[in-house]
């Protein structure tokens, strides 16, 4: 059976993915055929053989490890004795953690207010014009590739060369990222953008603010898109110009949408962790909870402490999708 | 001024028709004025979002040297291209994307596969099936939408060790299938509700049963949502870090590229010859799978489904 959990080369790997494809649907298929062929199946036979597998996975992969999870929080890192509420307490109280829950919460509060704002300018200036649909394009297109690579990307922007001190500035070494030719073009001094704090964090959010626009961007043009147009011809008859439609009509007339944009945002940038990850690895200070969980838990072994920080950001994404879903309904009752 | 010379003449026509004219003249200045200040700022935000990845493209076809020595810019003016960066990274043998290209497609088709055909079933049971106590199951599935993975992420990989398939393609398949339910029971069961009740009755007193009701009736009328659901598991799977990871680790034989090429990112920061290539390999599959189905792409988000 070696070559079901083993597989070294190209075509092993084929084969493997096709061997496994196929056990499912001859899995599939036995549960569905039976379930068919029982005359007069009683109703829960048939309610199990069309979710058993479903709620099986459930219950397996989400259920019982978040609540493994939670119980874990209470032990020490050999799960052995219980500590109480001492992982939470190290969380909250060490510094370096501090700086930590710090930083998740600028995050929260910075990357969705940004995108959105950026989204619907965006989405406002480009609706009704010739090029829309390739402008739109190229906004959310940072949504189609991972973040590991919007990651590489921004890393190269922010790539700085050492000054050289002595040595005459036609002489330094050439800056090859953007960002730092740009500011010797304005006359200023190349920075660290990644290793100098707090700024740093700045420079990470940006990237997230880069790819979460787009989504901004696509929700709230369709909402723009839903104002009867004569709302906007009276408005405009009244000789309200751009900016006044802007604000006394596109924006309220949008709030919905814009409170699901936030907190949809504000979901994602809380379990932000392969932007942190692959550009500082969480070091000089720019730590969050879902990349420092992924240290502790898997890094320094510190199991407890890794569960306690991964029942933090559980308790910080409640809320959201809570708020999220009570706004989706009104906005779906307003429709 | 024009305006006004314009009308001294006629000056014994009616006061405020003068005034009108001129506000809608103004109005008119206002709004080019508006406009060009707007095609302006649009632009600019254009141009700030495809910078980045331009930069890092041009940088990928540039020889290895170019690139250590004078910004991608200058390459407009001093053109001097080479495929080479994207051979080493693909085939050099300390890198050899192509074995991690692989694994990324033999990781993301089951493991959009499995999940889109569990929640179909699952679905059609919440939407078509009456039975006590269906409306708590439905929520309490939805309700699952709030663990983040992180949450599950050491008990589960516990139990796989436990069970000796540890590392290998199977726990990350099962983990992205298991992941993906709530959201995808979720949405598949809004939109099987909007198919027409009487479509489903009608075949129900033909005596078909729920299961040929599933395949013949409403599979057809949802391959459009399949394919916006398929999408969106497609680009999450592909680009997910996380989860590959935590079960594949750093595999040669299991890791897809996003892994890999963090992991190039952190040990290899500098070589920028092989990080361009070697990004731009890993976003090309999602990026033709994006640009190719951007219809489904954007209703699929406007359903609301948004993977948290």
């Amino acid at each position: 059976m070696d070559w079901l959990t083993q597989a070294d080369t190209t075509s092993e790997k084929f084969i493997l993915m096709i061997v496994a494809i196929a056990l499912f649907v001859l899995v599939m298929g036995v549960i569905l055929f039976i379930v068919d062929k029982i005359p007069r199946a009683p109703k829960w036979v048939l309610v199990l053989g069309f979710m058993g597998p479903a709620l099986l996975g459930l219950a397996f992969g989400l259920v019982y490890p978040a609540l493994n999870t939670v119980k874990s929080s209470f032990y020490d890192d050999g799960g052995k004795n219980f500590v109480g509420m001492d992982n939470y307490v190290t969380a909250f109280t060490e510094n370096s953690f501090q700086q930590v829950l710090l930083n998740t919460i600028v995050w929260t509060l910075f990357v969705p207010i940004l995108s959105t704002a950026v989204g619907l300018v965006y989405a406002v200036l480009v609706d009704r014009t010739r090029v829309e649909k390739f402008a739109k394009t190229l906004m959310f297109m940072p949504m189609a590739i991972s973040m590991v690579g919007a990651s590489i990307i921004w890393k190269f922007m922010y790539e700085y060369r050492a000054v050289i001190e002595g040595l005459a500035p036609d002489r330094q070494p050439a800056q090859i990222g953007l960002l730092n030719q740009v500011l010797i073009w304005l006359g200023f001094e190349p920075q660290q953008f990644l290793l100098t704090g707090p700024w740093n964090n700045l420079f990470l959010m940006i990237v997230m603010v880069w790819i979460q626009s787009g989504f901004a961007m696509t929700i709230l043009s369709a909402a723009i898109k839903a104002i009867p147009d004569d709302t906007m011809e009276a408005a405009r008859l009244d000789g309200a110009g751009g900016m006044r439609l802007f604000f006394s009509i596109t924006m309220p007339s949008v709030r919905p949408a814009l409170v699901v944009v936030l907190t949809t945002i504000a979901m994602s940038t809380l379990k932000v962790f392969d932007i942190v990850r692959t550009m500082t690895g969480g070091n000089f200070g720019t730590g969050v909870i879902a990349n420092e969980f992924y240290t502790q838990s898997f890094k320094q072994a510190n199991y407890g402490l890794g569960s306690a920080l991964a029942v933090i950001l559980f308790v910080f994404v409640v809320p959201l999708i809570i708020y999220n879903v009570f706004q989706m309904r009104k906005s779906e009752e307003m429709r | 001024m024009t305006t006004v010379t314009e009308t001294v003449p006629a000056a014994s026509a009616p006061e405020p028709s003068k005034l009108e004219k001129f506000d809608i003249r103004a109005d008119k200045a206002r709004v080019t004025l508006g406009s060009r200040v707007a095609s302006v700022i649009a632009i600019i935000i254009a141009v700030l979002w495809t910078i980045p990845t331009l930069g890092l493209l041009v940088t990928s076809f540039r020889p290895e040297a170019d690139i250590k020595d004078s910004g991608w810019w200058t390459w407009f003016t001093n053109f001097n291209s080479t495929l080479s960066n994207y051979a080493e990274a693909l085939t050099g043998s300390r890198y050899e994307l192509s074995t991690y290209f692989v694994n990324s497609i033999v990781i993301t088709l089951p493991a959009v596969i499995i999940p889109i055909t569990l929640a179909l079933l699952a679905a059609y049971a919440f939407a078509w099936i009456d039975f006590k106590g269906r409306n708590i199951l439905f929520v309490a599935v939805f309700a699952l939408q709030v663990v983040p993975i992180q949450v599950t992420l050491i008990p589960l990989l516990t139990k796989y060790v436990d069970w000796g398939i540890a590392g290998s393609f199977w726990t990350v398949w099962l983990s992205h299938s298991i992941f993906a339910l709530p959201l995808a029971i979720f949405l598949l069961h809004n939109f099987m509700k909007e198919i027409p009740r009487e479509l489903v009755e009608a075949a129900r007193v033909d005596g078909a049963g729920h299961v040929k009701v599933f395949f013949q009736v409403l599979m057809p009328l949802l391959v459009p949502a399949i394919a916006s659901f398929a999408i969106f598991q497609f680009l999450w799977v592909w680009n997910d870090l996380l989860v590959a990871l935590t079960f594949a680790g750093g595999d040669q034989n299991v890791a897809p590229l996003t892994v890999r090429v963090a992991e190039l990112a952190g040990t290899r920061g500098q070589a920028w010859y092989l990080l361009s290539a070697g990004a731009f390999i890993s976003m090309i599959v999602p990026v033709i799978v994006f640009l190719s189905l951007q219809r489904f792409f954007v209703r699929g988000l406007l359903a609301g489904s948004v993977k948290g």
